[in-house]
């Protein structure tokens, strides 16, 4: 379960995001509705333990993310949260096995190439292990970063603007595989776009807009 | 996966970079490393052949030259001093001893020394084979000798006369090798050794009874083991090479014998240290050239660092969302700019020694006094200690700015 208390951020004094309470339970997927500078992509990274917030507690599970040290934290963003980002930021000097053999390495979990070759197989990629990520097509690539966010069986996925840069199909195709995967590996997702094409496929809803 | 694979896959990916930067290091290390091993080098076999030796005294001309003749065998003699004044030298009160030289003719470009066994024991030279030459015309070679020659005991051979390869051959009087010295790293290992008066023989010296000669009866030398052999007032040796018995010798000697006679005397190590303080001149620009490459080094690998981790601050970030930490991230920059100047350095070592024995190829006056590329030197780890020391600054900067990576602000920027 991921809760949020009391949480504010702002550069300066000017206030950009502030939530007095949510939560969202085991399982359950959350899409986060919002203009561009309304404050999706800061939330997220909040919840990612990637931005100290101004104010507040943001707990995974039972660890309250802000009260780790740095080092921990970025430890238990390696282990617990998994993250897709609009552009496919792969590491371009290695291949697409040893990109994801890096996630297991700096999360220190166990470097193992049956569990890359299964994750890989599960998202149409079993082929691709050995390719340069600069061979692969930008579909391919989205996908190499998903299999990456979920390699560590994380418990929270989170994905900002995953639809973006991709086409009417594509967009849709990569909503279908991030719903799917999280309910495969039992992991809450929260998806911050502003893309009208995916609305519809989320039942619960945060929109920033209104706030 | 760990962050040298990491830090070594980076390199990969930019081959052509890596490749310059590896290559300016190795350049830097390998000029200097040629420098120390030959400075190394030589000033041990200069310092091993001139121990024992106080002073020389030969004809007059150049001390340098004198020294470099008769301790090194690798300058032309002076020229000669007569018998006689040096049989009053060596009666003079401050000489313990004193060991002739008679120098002039070569085999196969090995010089042939007229002299007594205490040449031999001056330089603990121990024989390999055979026994010490005693009768006129007979011989003891020096191990490189019979190495290069493929002589052996019984074997006879004719000198030349002169000091280098091209010259007339003396085809009156053969030469029998009656011993083999054990290498030893001296000048001996290059010399033939035979008896002052064999010198004087193959000359067509009037003081050896030609009777003697032509019925090739051996004949006993007459101061094998030590002094000066017997000759008659036009007899010559090349020089003499003198130990003092006190250190009034020092003060005294070299000016009773600069003005008092038609000879010269020299000390050893006064002029060597006067060769190395000429050559330390150029020595000293070589190597301030090749320090000012290895920082040019430092400043290329820096500044293709810095370039390279404005493109690479997205992968720094995703890093860091991986679960890397920030000091992770620092270390993995730093063993970049290591990898490339040890690589560099490596590189440099593997240059530097071949260049060195390149250099011994060409010359082969380098081999005789034992210049090699196959061994280490002493200072080398410090000169790769250095290259390690390089990597770490040069990649100093960049790798504090990898550590600063705000990964928020850097991936909410696309």
């Amino acid at each position: 379960m991921i809760s949020i208390e009391n949480l504010s951020f702002g550069y300066s004094d000017r206030k950009i995001l502030s939530i007095t309470k949510m939560e969202i339970k085991e399982k359950q997927h959350l899409m986060i509705l919002g203009k561009s500078g309304s404050g999706k992509t800061t939330l997220l990274h909040i919840l990612g333990g990637l931005l100290n917030p101004k104010r507040g507690k943001v707990m995974i599970g039972e660890t309250d993310l802000y009260q780790l040290s740095e080092t921990k934290r970025d430890k238990h963003r390696g282990q617990h949260i998994g993250l897709v980002f609009q552009k496919a930021h792969l590491i371009a000097a290695l291949s697409v096995e040893d990109n994801l053999l890096l996630a297991q390495y700096f999360s220190g979990t166990t470097q193992d190439k049956t569990r890359i070759a299964e994750v890989l197989k599960s998202l149409n990629l079993g082929e691709k292990g050995q390719s340069k990520v600069k061979s692969l097509s930008q579909g391919e690539q989205q996908r190499v970063t998903i299999a990456r966010a979920l390699l560590n069986r994380p418990k929270l996925l989170l994905a900002d603007e995953p639809t973006a840069s991709l086409d009417d199909d594509n967009a849709m195709a990569v909503i279908t595989l991030l719903k799917e995967q999280a309910e495969m590996n039992n992991a809450s997702l929260i998806i911050a776009t502003h893309d009208q094409r995916v609305k519809n496929e989320f039942d619960v809803q945060l929109n920033l807009n209104e706030q | 996966m760990n962050l040298f694979v990491l830090s070594w896959k980076y390199l990969k990916d930019k081959p052509l970079n890596t490749f310059l930067n590896v290559l300016l290091m190795s350049l830097g290390v390998a000029i200097i490393l040629v420098l120390l091993i030959l400075n190394t080098q030589l000033s041990d076999s200069l310092g091993k052949n001139k121990r024992g030796i106080d002073l020389v005294v030969g004809a007059k001309g150049s001390p340098l030259q004198l020294i470099l003749a008769n301790v090194y065998h690798i300058d032309f003699p002076t020229g000669n001093i007569k018998l006689d004044e040096a049989k009053n030298l060596m009666r003079n009160r401050l000489v313990k001893s004193a060991i002739p030289l008679a120098l002039g003719d070569n085999y196969r470009g090995f010089r042939i020394v007229g002299t007594n066994h205490d040449y031999v024991n001056l330089y603990e030279a121990t024989l390999a084979e055979g026994e010490l030459w005693r009768y006129n015309l007979d011989c003891v070679i020096g191990a490189k000798v019979a190495k290069q020659l493929g002589l052996k005991v019984g074997d006879s051979f004719f000198g030349a006369h002169g000091i280098s390869v091209a010259d007339m051959d003396h085809e009156e009087a053969s030469y029998k090798v009656v011993g083999i010295l054990a290498p030893n790293g001296s000048v001996l290992d290059n010399l033939i050794l035979i008896n002052i008066e064999s010198v004087w023989q193959v000359h067509d010296h009037a003081e050896v009874d030609s009777t003697a000669t032509h019925d090739h009866s051996p004949v006993l030398g007459s101061a094998y083991q030590t002094g000066l052999p017997n000759g008659d007032e036009a007899s010559e040796i090349t020089s003499m090479l003198i130990q003092f018995r006190s250190a009034m010798g020092a003060v005294q000697l070299p000016r009773m014998i600069n003005s008092n006679t038609n000879m010269q005397a020299a000390s050893p190590a006064f002029e060597t240290q006067r060769l190395f303080s000429l050559l330390g001149i150029g020595v000293n620009m070589i190597k301030s050239f090749a320090y000012i490459i290895i920082v040019i080094a430092g400043l290329s690998i820096f500044i293709s660092l810095y370039n390279a981790l404005k493109d690479r601050k997205y992968d720094l970030a995703i890093m860091r969302s991986l679960g890397a930490s920030k000091t992770k991230l620092f270390i993995h920059v730093i063993f970049e700019g290591i990898l490339i100047t040890v690589l560099g350095g490596l590189l440099g070592f593997v240059l530097g020694h071949g260049l060195v024995e390149l250099l011994v190829s060409y010359y082969k006056k380098s081999e005789e006094i034992g210049i090699t590329g196959m061994v280490i030197v002493n200072n080398e780890f410090s000169v790769l200690l250095l290259s390690v020391g390089v990597g770490v600054l040069a990649a100093l900067i960049p790798a504090f700015n990898a550590y600063r990576t705000d990964i928020s602000k850097v991936l909410a920027q696309d």
